[in-house]
């Protein structure tokens, strides 16, 4: 017989661990379910996660790791804070979607003018619309005591349509005979977020960096860092610290919203080119995966971000090389998530065999 | 950043040369890329039977490679990329989206030949194709402004560019011109493929009084919302859709593209491909008319089934004249046939629908 022992702490071996065995766990049983549906499972684990890394093409595909994996560690940075102390922030993708759409506002506004000016600006923008769309559920939840899950994800559909409606109406190229989508900003050397296309460097790659560094400070020396990791494990404990919580949601909030918003515009203007109705494909509902997968950490993060742009990009490959059906990648990652919440029982819990008899 | 870009295209024409010397005797390689899942029932349903089309009829000579539900946007240019470098010696991009990526490509592998449907821009390397879809819809308003009883035909609308706007007007006409009191419902989804948005639309539309919906979007869930709704008719979208008959679904628009894909395999084979745009409709078989079922009466079938013929034999355009805009002015006179280049580029009502273009 099995049975769970809760551990007095959470053990620190297996916080490390756990995220490890998930990925183990899910190469084993994606691996089943590729030779359930004809594949080679060998063949097709290492399509998925060394090819991108190793194979003939690597030089180009390790750029688009870096390509596909900035926005997501952006956004996860900014969710961590707030999932550290119990703010939750479910509506990064509409942060991202304000951001972009502020960001290429002040770089269309500005076209055809060059000038060094204007990308500093759009960043600024985009940080800003982020952030505002961001202080809505959180000054909401501050002043009303609405649930910020529910009204910042709610106000994801909203951005969408207001997407659809700038992609269509004011944003809409003037020189595209009617087809919807604004101009393209990678075409406009001062609004475009790339630094070296081929080398997948792009601003957003660089501030994805910053913004792991700073993160890592504020955590682990700043007074904010103990401020936030105090109110998840004791809100009491917190607010006897001198911790305002109404000024904690706010912050949490309104950095990831600023995160996020970064995360869209520099998207908007260099990988994505354009303002479309369909720019959005899901990075901030990825990054709350990635957040958890990186165990909240920013170290963790980067690395569960460099693994999702793996099996995105990889899966790609395997589709396209091996005939695998995309639904099987969609599977792989859900697998992920769902071997990681699972075997994180044994971070709380300890796993002891009970021989007959003995009680 | 010229020197960069320089630099960036050598990278690209070293890998590039390497690919193609790797493909040397290997058979001719073919790429989809498509929007959707290739169980879509719909759109990328039938670019999926033109493929296998291309597989039988060339057998062991062509090999097919396909990425389904590609989004719109930077993963689109990833997987085009990919599929160059593998090799890939002809790429059928399938959605309108996909026009600024297929391009950007396109430049960086001259060698490799491109065909984007729906879309306007070429290059030297870079062909166009799309289907006078129109053609097929204004069999469905001639039979839709018979069926109706209350009146009101329900149109599921995806984006409001001109391939959609051009199929309302001509099922606007045809059925207007059998049925005066006929008034269209439009919902925009703005989607090509989602099926709980599509179910919605259908069923704000029947609530409506809506006997007859027509659909521009990809997925088969009008016709199962129109099927438990009883008595409300429904044509199939790019593909027969015949399981939904002989009741719902009453006749259907369905794309032929395996023609169109086995010559231009072929071309690529010769040596002989150019770049063209190919815009075909009912005469060269790339729009077929689906079987009208006995739920038609008689004599509207056969009404439609002269319509088709007419515009077979080239004896019939379905833009013809006299016709007004929505304000009133004059656009064709009486006799005048459309020319192609303002049907391209439509973004205008024609009088008589009563709704808004969205902005």
């Amino acid at each position: 017989m099995i049975l769970l022992e809760k551990r007095p702490q959470p053990s620190r071996v297996w916080t490390f661990a756990t995220p490890v065995l998930a990925v183990v766990l899910t190469m084993i049983f994606g691996g089943v379910l590729f030779a359930a549906l004809g594949n080679n499972p060998f063949e097709t684990i290492r399509t998925i996660f060394l090819d991108p890394l190793f194979s003939e093409f690597a030089w180009f595909y390790r750029p688009q790791i870096l390509i596909k994996g900035a926005p997501l560690v952006l956004i996860a940075i900014g969710l961590s804070f707030g999932f550290r102390a119990g703010i939750w922030n479910i509506g990064a993708e509409g942060q991202y979607i304000i951001g972009a759409l502020c960001g290429a506002a002040v770089g269309l506004a500005f076209y055809p003018t060059e000038s060094f000016i204007i990308f500093p600006l759009m960043v600024i923008a985009g940080a800003l619309g982020g952030w505002a769309w961001a202080m809505i559920p959180g000054f909401l939840r501050v002043k009303f005591g609405t649930n910020e899950i529910l009204v910042s994800l709610m106000l994801v559909y909203v951005a969408e349509q207001l997407l659809s409606s700038m992609a269509l109406g004011a944003m809409r190229n003037p020189d595209g005979v009617g087809m919807p989508g604004s101009r393209n900003l990678t075409q406009y050397p001062s609004a475009t977020s790339w630094i070296n296309e081929s080398a997948g460097m792009h601003w957003g790659v660089v501030f994805a960096f910053i913004a792991v560094i700073f993160a890592y400070i504020a955590l682990s020396r700043h007074i904010f860092g103990f401020q936030v990791r105090l109110s998840g494990q004791s809100p009491r404990a917190a607010k006897f610290a001198g911790v305002n919580p109404a000024r904690l949601i706010l912050i949490c909030m309104g950095l990831s919203g600023a995160l996020a918003g970064l995360a869209g515009l520099f998207e908007v203007a260099g990988p994505a080119s354009q303002v479309s109705i369909n720019f959005n494909v899901g990075y901030g509902f990825t990054a709350i995966i990635v957040a958890f997968l990186g165990r909240l950490h920013p170290v963790g993060i980067v690395l569960a971000a460099g693994l999702m742009a793996l099996t995105y990009i990889g899966g790609e490959i395997a589709q396209s090389n091996l005939g695998l059906p995309g639904a099987a990648i969609q599977l792989l990652q859900g697998m992920l998530l769902f071997f990681l919440l699972a075997v994180d029982v044994l971070t709380n819990y300890r796993i002891r065999l009970k021989r007959e008899g003995l009680t | 950043m010229t020197t960069k870009k320089l630099l960036a295209s050598a990278t690209l024409a070293v890998g590039m040369a390497t690919g193609a010397f790797a493909d040397g005797h290997e058979p001719t390689t073919v790429g989809f890329v498509y929007v959707g899942p290739v169980g879509d029932g719909g759109w990328t349903y039938e670019h999926d039977q033109g493929r296998l089309a291309v597989e039988e009829h060339f057998g062991d000579a062509v090999e097919t490679v396909f990425v389904e539900s590609v989004p719109e946007g930077a993963d689109a240019e990833r997987v085009m990329t990919q599929m160059a470098l593998q090799g890939a010696d002809l790429i059928f991009t399938t959605s309108f989206g996909y026009m600024d990526q297929t391009i950007a490509v396109a430049e960086k592998f001259p060698d490799v030949k491109f065909e984007h449907a729906t879309g306007y821009k070429r290059a030297d390397n870079v062909s166009t194709y799309s289907a006078r879809f129109y053609e097929g819809r204004a069999v469905q308003g001639h039979i839709a402004g018979h069926m109706t009883e209350s009146n009101i035909i329900g149109y599921i609308a995806s984006f409001p560019i001109p391939e959609v706007i051009r199929g309302i007007n001509a099922a606007y006409i045809h059925a207007a011109e059998v049925n005066p009191d006929v008034e269209f419902k439009i919902v925009w989804a703005y989607t090509w493929f989602d099926p709980a948005k599509e179910a919605e639309a259908a069923t704000v539309l029947i609530e409506q009084g809506a006997d007859v919906i027509l659909q521009h979007t990809d997925s088969t869930a009008p016709q199962a919302a129109a099927q438990e709704a009883g008595n409300v008719v429904t044509f199939g979208q790019a593909s027969d859709m015949a399981e939904f008959g002989p009741f719902p679904r009453v006749s259907s628009i369905i794309d032929n593209w395996a023609p169109y894909y086995i010559a231009r395999t072929q071309a690529v084979i010769d040596g002989t491909w150019e770049s063209t745009d190919t815009w075909d409709g009912i005469a060269p078989g790339m729009v077929e008319i689906g079987e009208i079922t006995d739920a038609v009466p008689a004599e509207v079938k056969a009404s439609a089934e002269a319509m088709i013929e007419a515009m077979r034999n080239g004896e019939y355009h379905p833009f013809t004249g006299p016709l007004n805009k929505q304000d009133g002015s004059v656009w064709l006179a009486d006799g005048e046939v459309a020319d192609d280049g303002t049907l391209a580029g439509m973004d205008f009502y024609v009088e008589g629908l009563t709704s808004e273009i969205p902005q």
